[in-house]
């Protein structure tokens, strides 16, 4: 509860920024209404980014543990094809990938494509993208789980999955909450790069009004969005880890 | 009957021949104490024995049943099932505790006896409150591991392998992580599970400790057993001179 004023001041930081942007353009109070128009179109494509956001974070986290577990197989070929998968979703641009996912049922399927489609080949892109990210570091937190607790459980009795689910997997989650945050951050800014497959997101459409209007305030305001919603999540995490922190 | 057959257990890594013929039988309510130099494949020997670590060759056999038989100098596993029930029959207690540190104590000690050999709770939560007292922590019950001292986090550990209701447990080294004040809290907590006629078999550098509480010492080097017998034997006249060098320079 301390930490109440702590918030209020970043909150306030957060919005004297565009404000103070907002006096130096000279802009008066009359223009309240114009800002209230703004945060109402961009909000139109605040739910595509949540929605894009929260399917990524829904498929991508799942499938980056079975990642994990391919990328650790005890067989060669699939420890290789998963190796390769995850360099090729980290070496390569995302935006590139959110093409490819885009244009390639047209490409190699010769499928038209629907507009639908768009929705879902960004979650895809997203997903598969963020799914390589998360496998690398839920397979960091699995190893950093000393040996001998597996041993220890085996020792007890555990079955193999046993031990998964009650010894390792809540260490994992233990040591993988910090990079897992910073890659939910990530992934909050990173939506707007749905720009590329013409998915109307905030950012695009704070692109669109301030090309309109010749104006970089609603940029602005898009950036005051993601820094809020980037500080909740911020909140959100911190908790959470203080919560897995207990037993330290 | 012998609680614990170890018959011809060898065990390499690679080129490196650790264990190269050993054979052990362990009675009920012995205790027995391991020695010998560092690298001589105590460790191992313990491992092989828990099925840590499978063997090369050799055979294990717990209360009459085969865990490991040796057939043409293979050593064969039973099946899983078999496996399973004779893990039951014995623990083991680490030098580095390995309690699991997102356990309160108490979980570190009921869950495995409730979710392995799916006793019931409440009883086996009596129980776990009852080896805590006997060790002397059972205000600590809902601590968790960090929160506790090294002699203390091995005393849960201890806690932790007597639940499952060994009829033998086996120590590798249990003082080794803890300086001398905890050490003499474990070891005195070892000497009344010995009192209690609890079969052990105990990996460890405490030649005083060994010679006190052990019916019988074995001394390991380079893969062999290379003396035992009664401590006062080996340990205060031992006819090997390896034996001899490595006590004196331990003394
Ligand atoms: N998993 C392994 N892979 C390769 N070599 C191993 C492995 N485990 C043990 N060794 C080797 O086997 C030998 C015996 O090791 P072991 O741990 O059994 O010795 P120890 O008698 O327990 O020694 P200490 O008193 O230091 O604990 C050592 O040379 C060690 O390096
Ligand atoms: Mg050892």
């Amino acid at each position: 509860m301390k930490k109440r004023p702590v918030i209020a001041v970043f909150v306030f930081a957060a919005l004297l920024v565009p404000a103070l942007f907002a006096s130096c353009s000279g802009i008066s109070g009359s223009d309240v209404n114009w800002f209230m128009g703004v945060v109402y179109q961009l909000s139109n494509g605040m739910w595509a980014s949540l929605l894009l956001f929260g399917c990524t974070i829904l498929f991508s986290m799942p499938l980056g543990l079975l990642v994990c577990f391919a990328r650790r197989s005890r067989f060669k070929v699939i420890e290789l094809i998963t190796k390769f998968y995850i360099s090729i979703m980290r070496g390569t641009p995302l935006m590139l990938q959110l093409l490819v996912v885009y244009f390639a049922p047209y490409y190699i399927f010769k499928i038209s494509l629907s507009s639908e489609y768009r929705t879902y080949a960004a979650i895809i892109g997203f997903a598969l993208n963020y799914a390589a990210y998360f496998a690398e570091i839920y397979r960091s937190g699995i190893e950093a789980v000393p040996k001998g607790h597996h041993e220890a459980a085996k020792v007890l009795g555990y079955s193999k999955s046993q031990t998964f689910i009650k010894i390792v997997f809540p260490q994992m989650v233990r040591h993988t909450l910090p990079p897992v945050t910073n890659e939910i951050i990530t992934l909050v800014k990173d939506t707007s790069l749905a720009f590329a497959i013409a998915y109307i997101d905030m950012f695009k459409i704070a692109k669109e009004l301030s090309a309109q209007q010749s104006n970089i305030m609603p940029l602005f305001v898009a950036g005051l969005f993601y820094y809020i919603f980037n500080f909740v999540v911020s909140f959100v995490m911190g908790k959470i880890e203080k919560r897995a922190k207990r037993y330290e | 009957m012998n609680l614990l057959e170890i018959k011809n257990i060898k065990k390499s890594f690679g080129d490196l021949e650790v264990l190269k013929d050993i054979s052990i039988s362990v009675a009920e309510g012995e205790v027995v104490s391991i020695l010998g130099p560092s690298g001589s494949g105590k460790s191992t020997l313990l491992r092989c024995a828990t099925m840590l670590e499978t063997m090369d060759s050799g055979s294990l056999i717990y209360c009459g049943e085969n865990a490991a038989t040796d057939v043409n100098g293979k050593s064969v596993y039973a099946p899983k099932k078999d496996l399973k029930r004779i893990q039951n029959y014995f623990g083991l207690v680490f030098q580095n505790f390995n309690l699991f540190p997102h356990y309160t104590v108490l979980k570190n000690i009921t869950d495995a006896p409730v979710h392995v050999q799916k006793r019931d709770k409440e009883e086996v939560e009596k129980e776990a409150m009852a080896l805590l007292k006997q060790m002397g922590i059972e205000d600590k019950f809902d601590y968790y591991p960090s929160q506790l001292s090294g002699g203390q986090q091995q005393r849960v550990a201890i806690a932790r392998a007597l639940a499952m209701n060994p009829k033998l447990l086996f120590f590798d080294e249990p003082t080794s992580a803890l300086d001398p004040e905890l050490t003499s809290e474990i070891l005195r907590v070892l000497r009344d599970l010995a009192a209690e006629k609890m079969t052990m078999v105990i990996v460890t550098h405490e030649i005083e400790f060994a010679r006190n509480v052990s019916d019988r010492v074995i001394f390991m080097d380079e893969g062999y057993i290379v003396e035992q017998g009664a401590p006062e034997k080996v340990i205060d006249n031992p006819d090997n001179d390896r034996v001899r060098a490595f006590l004196a320079k331990i003394k």
